[in-house]
């Protein structure tokens, strides 16, 4: 099977050429992509309507999250979108040893991304800011005391919406690992990279979701 | 323009610049660069006895000008066919209708 070359197997019978082949597996890809709008969308959705209802608690829990880590892992992330689009132009010119290196510094940034949001959420446990039975939050001195029942429902998205994204990221990575066990069997060529573009465009679309995930976690209600 | 030409001639196959990526790059580190400073300014406008919060509002600005260069260059939307903006500009119009549908209900509860 292997001594087949990727050529002759790029494009699937039910196509007519490999144009519209990629015109098929893109628009099917965005397709999935606009239900992961959906999808993170309700959460969103939530997120903005008790964010107005108990704002000020909103506020105290977002102060509570250490902007430097988010915005550390903002930095990440977009480096690893850089190392994704890179992944797939080295496809696109058949450059097999640049591709596998692009796609493991992109698993590299994502794991850095995991580890950063791993020691978030240590923190978070230690100052006991996970929802649950053992859910404390005193109010900082000189602000406006906040009812903790609103904090915690703030924890709930924090952690509803972060770790949602960070299953998407862990699926990324499996999905990522996969593609350098192919590109290092020599499975992709300029004719056919589809699996590396259509992953490119799920990692792309996560790093959105954490663009705004930063803006709406960390950063609201920063001054003052 | 170029860049549309050159998708019309070679479809399967459009080749994106590494120098747009790094480019897109640097627009991306200097939005957050920028998200972060300004979440530290106090953006309000005051006009006469009203407050007008602008942190919020930049913020977002900030973060729909980032997602918008990572939609359009790194996932190649730029240089897609029609159908694929048709189909996210439909995603995004029901992504509003749910947000805007829902936020009315709850705000005018107490009507």
């Amino acid at each position: 099977l292997s001594e087949q070359s990727p050529t002759s197997t790029a494009l699937a019978h039910q196509f007519d050429d490999l144009h519209q082949q990629k015109e098929a597996s893109t628009l099917g890809m965005w397709l999935f992509l606009v239900t992961e709008i959906m999808f993170f969308g309700g959460m969103f959705t939530g997120y903005v309507v008790y964010r107005n209802k108990y704002y000020d608690a909103f506020v105290a829990g977002s102060h509570a999250n250490d902007i430097v880590w988010g915005a550390t892992n903002t930095v990440v992330l977009i480096w690893s979108s850089l190392t994704m689009a890179l992944a797939v132009h080295a496809a696109q010119l058949g450059k097999r040893k640049a591709l596998v290196i692009c796609l493991a510094l992109t698993i590299l940034f994502g794991s850095v991304f995991l580890g950063i949001k791993g020691i978030e959420y240590h923190h978070k446990f230690v100052e006991n800011h996970v929802p649950g039975p053992s859910f404390e939050f005193h109010s900082e001195p000189g602000k406006p005391a906040v009812n903790p029942a609103n904090v915690q429902l703030f924890y709930s998205f924090y952690f509803a919406m972060t770790g949602m994204h960070a299953v998407h990221m862990v699926v990324g990575i499996g999905i990522l690992s996969l593609l350098v066990w192919m590109a290092w069997r020599n499975r992709f060529s300029p004719e056919y990279y589809a699996p590396v573009e259509m992953t490119g465009l799920y990692w792309h679309f996560v790093d959105v979701v954490w663009i705004f995930l930063f803006a709406l976690l960390y950063l609201i209600g920063r001054h003052g | 323009m170029n860049a549309h030409i050159e998708a019309t001639e070679h479809p399967q196959h459009h080749i994106v610049p590494v120098r747009v990526y790094l480019v897109v790059f640097f627009l991306l580190m200097l939005g957050t660069a920028l998200t972060v400073a300004a979440a530290f300014q106090d953006l309000d406008v005051r006009v006469g006895g009203l407050t007008i919060p602008l942190n919020t509002p930049i913020a977002m600005a900030i973060a729909g000008g980032k997602a918008i260069l990572v939609v359009l260059y790194f996932m190649h939307v730029k240089y897609s066919q029609r159908l694929v903006w048709v189909w996210i500009i439909g995603g995004l119009i029901w992504l509003g209708i749910m947000i805007a549908v829902t936020y009315a209900d709850y705000w005018s509860r107490n009507w």
